[in-house]
């Protein structure tokens, strides 16, 4: 059964609830049109079944090429599905209620795709590494469960044994996120978001060198991802409890009064303020886990830097493109007539998460976390968007969603080539002079830095300059001076690492640049190309933004 | 016809681009190219001017349009050219004289292996000088006074291998930058005015604009003029300049560059008209910058300094006379023409007594010249009658009739401008002589230079004598040519207006009187150096004479108030930086670092304190949220 499937069942199952078992009618599902997620759930199922049954040696490859022709199929269902309209006229719910096919869920899962094709060739790059006993590795541990310093792992190292069940891992993890945005209860909200969830947990465990870290990484998001779901499972349950449903157009309705019928099994809770409210807070605790905001953030610079890096960049990637999505669609579709409650309390949490990104960013010593940091801001500027409440305040968060995810895979990407003899050189200072022994490396690296310090001609500035305007034109002119005082602050530590690589002297034990594969190479200089693009040309992105930013109720 | 005109910056423009682009393989073809194409342009002139000839007066200017520069809603700017009578007076003024300083410069410049460039930065002048002329609008005009102060810069720090060159390039460079804010100034204002910057436009409305506006447009355009044209209190540059080699000097910084202050104001001679304040500005400036320059002149021992002095005054007469209004704007211009020719002849006539002298420059050292250099001596000698306005040569009759306007002015102003006129012709008189008797007669005084080389004053080659052949004909005859049957005022007329000045004098007294103190003058300069040996070493001089030697301490002045005024302010404004701004950046650039440092701290690594980050987060969302409903 699919998670789409799943997720649907499991609805028809709780809104049902009073009536009879055998009653259940079968589920109309509308296959065509979650065909995205479809394929990637069969992907990924198909994945796991070539651990099981492919010879090792030909593994890697096989589950590279599933998974690439995977995501590519999908994207183009999505794109088939935008062109027959479903992003428009034609836009519904699908799955009896479960799953919304509509503008920002098509862009948002296109945008995923896309993001994940790059972030798998990442994944799939060999030639960082120098081969190990005659065999090329990635940068996953030659066998996850093997204790870090054992034995066992020195065998599985030198059987040349790698971790390729990342790959069934991600696509897993695309599917939940591909569900996510889409989601339209707050159950499937829930499936799809520990869909996403758990693989993401594994993969951050797996890296190949520095494993203590990555597993201390893994272990912490998992009991902090564990203990927002709880939350954000408290909250449904509250929610459920004011409407009598877990449908976000029922829940809708029952906020602004236009569904008033009582419930007899419920009448003790339902209608009950209170439970709305706190539930609504314990939700957006789960999301703003998500999308790391303040305070929420404190897994984000720990597990960035403790995770494999191409897991990062996909994380910090995907992940946020579908918290978003669901966030949006949360606040538009299920709160609107509770605007004049969450925004002042989102004012405050966009406030502290442009600043506090901002701010700490600026003490940071290693490449990882300061990008970590700098996705907190981040996440604070999309925040900004999200505030406006207003259809351009759909569309610039959609097109900052897309230019930003771009921006940080590359970036990611371009970390994973610094190496030196422990691997990866993370820390700031052995990037000085950089851009004298790689000018190419430095400069496409100070494009992501100068796009993620939102200067003009690259993405970053068209993104922020949509969003604060979106966010202007809502009201929230206090938050674009507080963005743009943030944007200073940022633009500090982003600007301090180029003039790192390229005033200061090379250190003698400096790193090397490896030079990848061209999977590497296709991930960076798409991230080059879509930053650039969108920050020449922006406007044919914004209209495709602006035309998918009605939501469909 | 009207599509020649472009023709004529192209072909000088085509030159500077191929000998600058060129390369080392034109370097034995260069000058030829760079003369040939100057000569066209002047052809190019001559076939227009007689194209103009042959129509009535009233229906002589033509335009050319070539295309739209800066095609913007409500800013628009056209690269279009106007030919008048007056852009036509220009026009073979530059073409022709252009032409013949580029002849003399192949036998002057021989020697030099850099001389291709030196043809190159010729022919970028004498185009950016037409375009400054033919421009039909203010903004074109700007482009071409910008592209003069380039070429001026380049050729007056052409021997940069000498530190003093290349100071005086700068210096020039710096100097003119003030002006130049002036003309950038006006041409904003012109805009925010008019909406425009084209000629017809803008001098058309200036009945329909206030006088406050005009004045101020006014001042802002005679800045500019003071700045290209030497004028006090701008007038600094002009002496260090004859660094540069000698055919720049005479063509340059004495015969078309430095004028350009003066077409400036006579091509917004309705702006000046209209803003009688500004007018009278320019008329202080002239007659102060008419003494000035004539007293340097009398103090210069190095020969082409003192032709520079000379430079600036009679500059100055021409600023005096178009701040006259319509009685002075014809002979303005008419000066200038003639002031063109004598003076060219004189700075090339010096260039070529240094020619002979080992690049001596110092008329103390020279004596007696006339036997060996028979042809410069009577080219320059023309010269010299011309610009001392001995009767009959070009200069009497332009001075003549600027002295005859100042008086005509009227009142105490008339009799004050006239009087300052008659006193800056003797001093011309007398310092002109001075040259002429230091450099030409009396003994020889010539010493062996530091490495022993004794100068052998020899006549200049063919090249170099022609163009001071040819000048010293304009010098003798152009004022004559002019002024008989009034053919240049009625050549002018109908672009400059004019009116006839009645001065309070007859004008047979006001000319006795022109030649009466010419005749003083040389008499007075005769007596000193004529009846007795010019000393080697100069005398130590009375205070005026030492202060004119400085330039009558101009820069000590612009070091005292300027570059000491502008030293404290540009310190104070870094003091300021440094504390206050400086202070408060870096300030809050400390505290956002340790509020950083802080906060870091909260990243205690323990998933423990960040589970209750996010409890206390969410109970603050939720006591919040609720809040917000209660409130």
């Amino acid at each position: 059964m699919t998670a789409s499937a799943v997720a649907s069942s499991v609805h028809s199952l709780w809104t049902t609830a009073a009536e009879p078992l055998d009653k259940i009618p079968a589920p109309h599902i509308e296959y065509v049109q979650l065909s995205p997620v479809l394929i990637v759930v069969g992907a990924a199922i198909v994945s796991v079944l070539v651990e099981a049954f492919v010879p090792r040696k030909a593994r890697y490859h096989s589950q590279v090429f599933l998974s690439v022709v995977a995501l590519v199929a999908s994207f183009a269902a999505v794109v088939g599905l935008a062109a027959g309209g479903y992003g428009s006229t034609k836009a519904h719910i699908a799955a009896m209620g479960a799953i919304a096919v509509d503008g920002p869920a098509l862009f948002l899962q296109g945008t995923i795709l896309l993001a994940s094709v790059v972030a798998i060739f990442t994944f799939a790059e060999r030639r960082l590494d120098p081969a190990d006993h005659g065999h090329r590795v990635d940068s996953f541990a030659a066998e996850a469960a093997a204790v870090p310093g054992s034995d066992h792992e020195k065998a599985a190292i030198k059987a040349g044994f790698t971790t390729t069940e990342v790959f069934p891992l991600a696509l897993f993890a695309i599917a939940g996120m591909l569900v996510f945005p889409a989601a339209n209860d707050l159950l499937t909200l829930f499936v799809a978001l520990e869909v996403f969830s758990l693989p993401l947990y594994l993969l951050c465990a797996v890296a190949r060198r520095k494993r203590l870290m990555s597993q201390e990484a893994a272990v912490k998001y998992f009991l902090l991802g564990a203990f927002s779901s709880a939350f954000l499972l408290f909250g449904i349950a509250l929610l459920y409890g004011y409407a009598g449903s877990v449908s976000y157009d029922t829940v809708a309705k029952v906020v602004d009064g236009s569904i008033s019928t009582v419930n007899p099994a419920l009448a003790d809770t339902m209608g009950n303020d209170a439970l709305l409210l706190i539930g609504f807070a314990m939700v957006l605790t789960g999301l703003l886990f998500k999308v790391g905001a303040v305070p929420f953030h404190m897994w984000t610079p720990d597990v960035y830097q403790g995770a494999p890096t191409p897991v990062t960049g996909f994380m910090a990637a995907a992940t946020k493109v579908a918290a978003f999505g669901a966030l949006l669609r949360l606040l538009y579709v299920v709160l609107p007539g509770l605007t004049w409650d969450w925004r002042p309390v989102m004012w405050g949490v966009a406030i502290v998460t442009m600043l506090g990104g901002a701010i700490v960013a600026i003490t940071q010593t290693d490449i990882k976390r300061l990008l970590a940091y700098s996705s907190i801001a981040h996440a604070g500027f999309l925040l900004a968007g999200v505030i406006a409440a207003t259809p351009s305040g759909i569309s610039s968060v959609l097109f900052y969603l897309g230019a930003y995810s771009f921006v940080t895979i590359g970036a990611f990407a371009v970390v994973t080539l610094v190496r030196d003899a422990g691997g990866e050189a993370t820390h700031l200072s052995k990037w000085a002079g950089l851009g004298r022994r790689s000018p190419l490396v430095a400069a496409v690296f100070a494009v992501f830095l100068l796009a993620f310090a939102g200067i003009p001609l690259t993405s970053g500035f068209s993104g922020k300059f949509a969003v604060f305007k979106a966010a202007a034109e809502g009201g929230a002119g206090a938050l674009v001076v507080v963005g743009v005082i943030s944007s200073a602050i940022a633009a500090f530590f982003y600007i301090r690492v180029i003039v790192l690589m390229f005033f200061s002297e090379p250190k003698a034990d400096g790193p090397t640049v490896a030079v990848p594969s061209a999977l590497t190479t296709v991930t960076i200089t798409a991230g080059v190309a879509v930053t650039l693009v969108l920050g020449l040309a922006p406007q044919y992105f914004l209209n495709l933004a602006n035309q998918a930013s009605v939501f469909v109720r | 016809m009207e599509n020649l005109i472009a023709l004529l910056i192209g072909a000088p423009l085509l030159g500077a681009a191929v000998l600058l682009l060129g390369g080392r393989r034109l370097d034995k073809a260069g000058h030829w190219i760079g003369t040939l194409l100057a000569a066209v342009s002047f052809v190019i002139g001559l076939a227009l001017f007689a194209d103009m000839l042959g129509r009535s007066a009233d229906d002589r200017a033509l335009y050319q349009r070539l295309y739209t520069w800066i095609p913007v809603e409500g800013f628009q700017a056209d690269i279009a050219f106007q030919l008048d009578q007056l852009s036509m007076t220009f026009v073979l003024l530059i073409s022709g004289v252009g032409t013949l300083i580029h002849v003399y410069s192949i036998g002057y410049m021989e020697h030099d292996e850099r001389r291709r460039r030196f043809f190159g930065y010729l022919n970028l002048f004498v185009a950016a000088m037409l375009l400054l002329v033919l421009a039909d609008n203010y903004l074109l005009l700007y482009f071409g006074w910008e592209g003069v102060g380039l070429a001026s810069y380049l050729l007056i720090g052409f021997w940069q291998h000498k530190p003093s060159a290349a100071t005086a390039a700068k210096k020039a460079f710096l100097v003119n930058r003030v002006g130049d804010m002036g003309l950038s100034i006006a041409i904003m204002i012109m805009f925010t005015t008019f909406g425009t910057f084209a000629f017809g436009p803008v001098l058309g409305a200036t009945g329909e604009t206030s006088e406050g506006k005009l004045t101020a447009i006014g001042l802002m355009l005679l800045l500019a003029a003071c700045g290209k044209s030497a004028q006090v209190p701008l007038q600094s540059w002009l002496g260090d300049a004859m660094e540069g080699p000698t055919p720049v000097s005479a063509l340059i910084h004495a015969a078309t560059m430095v004028t350009a202050g003066v077409y400036l104001i006579v091509r917004s001679a309705d702006i000046f008209n209209a803003a009688p304040d500004a007018q009278l500005v320019v008329v202080v400036v002239g007659a102060v910058t008419l003494l000035f320059g004539a007293i340097v002149g009398c103090a210069k021992d190095d020969i082409k300094k003192a032709l520079a002095g000379s430079t600036m005054s009679q500059i100055g007469y021409m600023i005096l006379a178009a701040g006259l209004g319509p009685i002075g704007y014809v002979f303005a211009i008419m000066h200038l023409v003639t002031h063109g020719f004598f003076k060219a002849g004189l700075f090339l006539g010096a260039g070529s007594v240094m020619h002979g002298m080992n690049d001596e420059v110092d008329m103390r050292k020279y004596g007696g010249l006339r036997k060996y250099m028979p042809v410069t001596f009577v080219t320059f000698g023309l010269g010299y009658l011309a610009i001392i306005g001995f009767p009959g040569l070009s200069g009497f009759f332009s001075k003549d009739k600027i002295i005859e306007a100042a008086f005509a002015k009227g009142g105490t102003e008339g009799w004050i401008l006239g009087s300052v006129t008659l006193l800056g012709a003797a001093i011309t008189a007398y310092y002109m002589t001075r040259v002429m008797l230091m450099t030409f007669f009396g003994e020889k005084r010539w010493q062996p230079d530091a490495e022993g080389h004794e100068p052998h004053p020899h006549e200049s080659p063919r090249s170099m004598t022609l163009p001071m052949i040819l000048l010293a004909f304009g010098s003798v005859f152009a004022g004559g040519l002019f002024s008989i049957g009034d053919r240049f005022v009625k050549w002018l007329e109908p672009v400059t207006s004019f009116e006839h000045g009645h001065p309070p004098i007859s004008a047979g007294a006001i000319t006795s009187a022109t030649v009466a103190v010419m005749v003083v003058g040389v008499g007075i300069a005769y007596l000193q150096y004529g009846r007795r040996p010019v000393p080697v070493v100069a005398p130590r001089g009375s205070l005026l004479t030492r202060a004119a030697r400085r330039d009558l301490l101009q820069d000590d002045f612009n070091h005292a108030v300027f570059v000491r005024g502008g030293t404290h302010l540009t310190r104070s404004l870094v003091y300021v930086d440094h504390t206050l701004v400086d202070g408060v950046v870096n300030g809050t650039a400390a505290s956002v670092g340790g509020l950083s440092g802080r906060l870091r701290k909260l990243q205690n690594g323990y998933a423990r304190s960040y589970a209750v980050s996010m409890f206390g987060g969410t109970a603050v969302l939720i006591a919040a949220t609720l809040l917000m409903r209660a409130v």
